[in-house]
């Protein structure tokens, strides 16, 4: 019998980026092989969906927002003078409704597209009359202390509960920031040769116990954006978005962030922008 | 008085489900900071909760409990509009009482 060699060519598709390298850090184990990127979910999954929704009841990002209400209404600074009648977050002047999901946007004021936080400080700044490097040398929260412009960030998140994320990307100012932002995320740099994509570039990575979403997908940019600010229940702190690019950078081994600087805002506007029609849920709580 | 309370209550029937959210740094007293230093002890001692003018809850809090706190109870008999009264002291003499109605 004469034998048919079918020579089978198997196309190994290698999925550019999609399993390549996977990122090693220092005294750790490598990362686990991703997952099949599938819509099944497994007995972890659903017990962390579980805890979370718990959690989520009863959220103490709520003390903050309280604690951001009275601050945004307050007087205060040099100038003696209230956010609520000053402060312009794009709806007009001291509203807050839905102000946070059409964030960052550009403002013709200040010459630059800003996410909620950059826009915030410039109001302090600006209308109030705080010193920009009084907030910039402690701008985010340890257990010990809450920065003023954390509890005013985290009051006008929850002004946006249950709203449609809408960054304004027909602007031409905002599209700009948007292609920055996106080639940014494309850039490998630092010690480990890591760009934001290496983490977040793809479905179904995971470092260890913790899901990586895909925040060039809008599914994946929302889970991310639906995160901060959020409470992070280790060590009892209220963190926000800057806060977390400037802790992925961290992680990246890449120089810090300058504070609320337009690399950031670029990067924000690229991933929030990508959740456009994603609902929003409110400042979120984190384990 | 300190940081105010979140208290939800909601009626079920005849049963009031209320959730207490406090904001409190519950400090143990035996983690260190940064530098090193010992933080020193600073946690709700004791706390009272009155539904309808009736003394529900009194109880001992302790340094095993953490930091911004979500105390939850359920009250039966308990009707619509009903007063809930929430009080902490902590070990350091400072206190905080508030109060919402059953909804």
């Amino acid at each position: 019998m004469k034998q048919r060699l079918v020579g089978a060519l198997c196309a190994m598709a290698v999925a550019g980026g999609a399993f390549a390298q996977t990122p090693k850090k220092p005294a750790a184990k490598p990362a686990p092989q991703s997952p099949p990127a599938a819509e099944a979910k497994d007995a972890a999954t659903l017990e962390f969906e579980k805890f979370r929704a718990e959690m989520e009841d009863s959220n103490p990002a709520e003390l903050f927002e309280m604690k951001g209400e009275e601050q945004w209404k307050t007087k205060r600074g040099p100038k003696n003078v209230a956010l609520a009648e000053s402060c312009d977050l794009g709806q007009g002047v001291g509203k807050v409704e839905g102000a946070y999901v059409r964030m960052p946007r550009y403002f013709a004021d200040a010459d630059a597209v800003m996410d909620a936080e950059r826009r915030i400080v410039w109001c302090m700044v600006e209308k109030q009359g705080f010193k920009f490097d009084d907030i910039a040398k402690k701008p985010f929260a340890n257990a010990n202390f809450t920065p003023d412009i954390t509890n005013l960030v985290t009051y006008v998140a929850g002004h946006s509960r249950n709203m449609k994320v809408a960054v304004p990307l027909k602007d031409p100012k905002v599209h700009e920031a948007y292609e920055i932002g996106k080639e940014i995320a494309a850039y490998r740099a630092g010690p480990y040769d890591f760009s934001c994509n290496t983490c977040h570039g793809s479905d179904g990575k995971r470092i260890r116990m913790q899901n990586l979403p895909n925040l060039s997908t809008a599914k994946g940019a929302m889970s991310g954006v639906q995160g901060w600010p959020g409470y992070r229940m280790t060590g009892g702190v209220m963190l926000t978005h800057q806060w977390r690019m400037g802790d992925c950078f961290r992680q990246q081994r890449f120089p810090q962030p300058k504070y609320a600087s337009d690399a950031i805002a670029y990067l924000l506007t690229y991933m929030i922008g990508n959740a456009n029609g994603q609902v929003y849920k409110g400042p979120g709580i984190k384990r | 008085m300190a940081d105010p309370m979140k208290i939800r209550a909601t009626l079920k029937g005849d049963t009031a489900e209320i959730r207490i959210l406090m904001a409190h740094a519950m400090e143990t007293g035996q983690r260190k900071d940064a530098a090193g230093n010992t933080v020193p002890p600073h946690f709700i001692q004791a706390m009272t909760v009155e539904v309808g003018g009736k003394k529900v809850v009194d109880g001992h809090v302790g340094t095993s409990v953490s930091r911004n706190p979500v105390f939850g109870f359920k009250v039966k008999g308990a009707k619509a509009g009903d007063k809930v009264v929430v009080s902490w002291v902590d070990n350091k003499g400072d206190k905080r009482t508030d109060e919402a109605a059953i909804a």
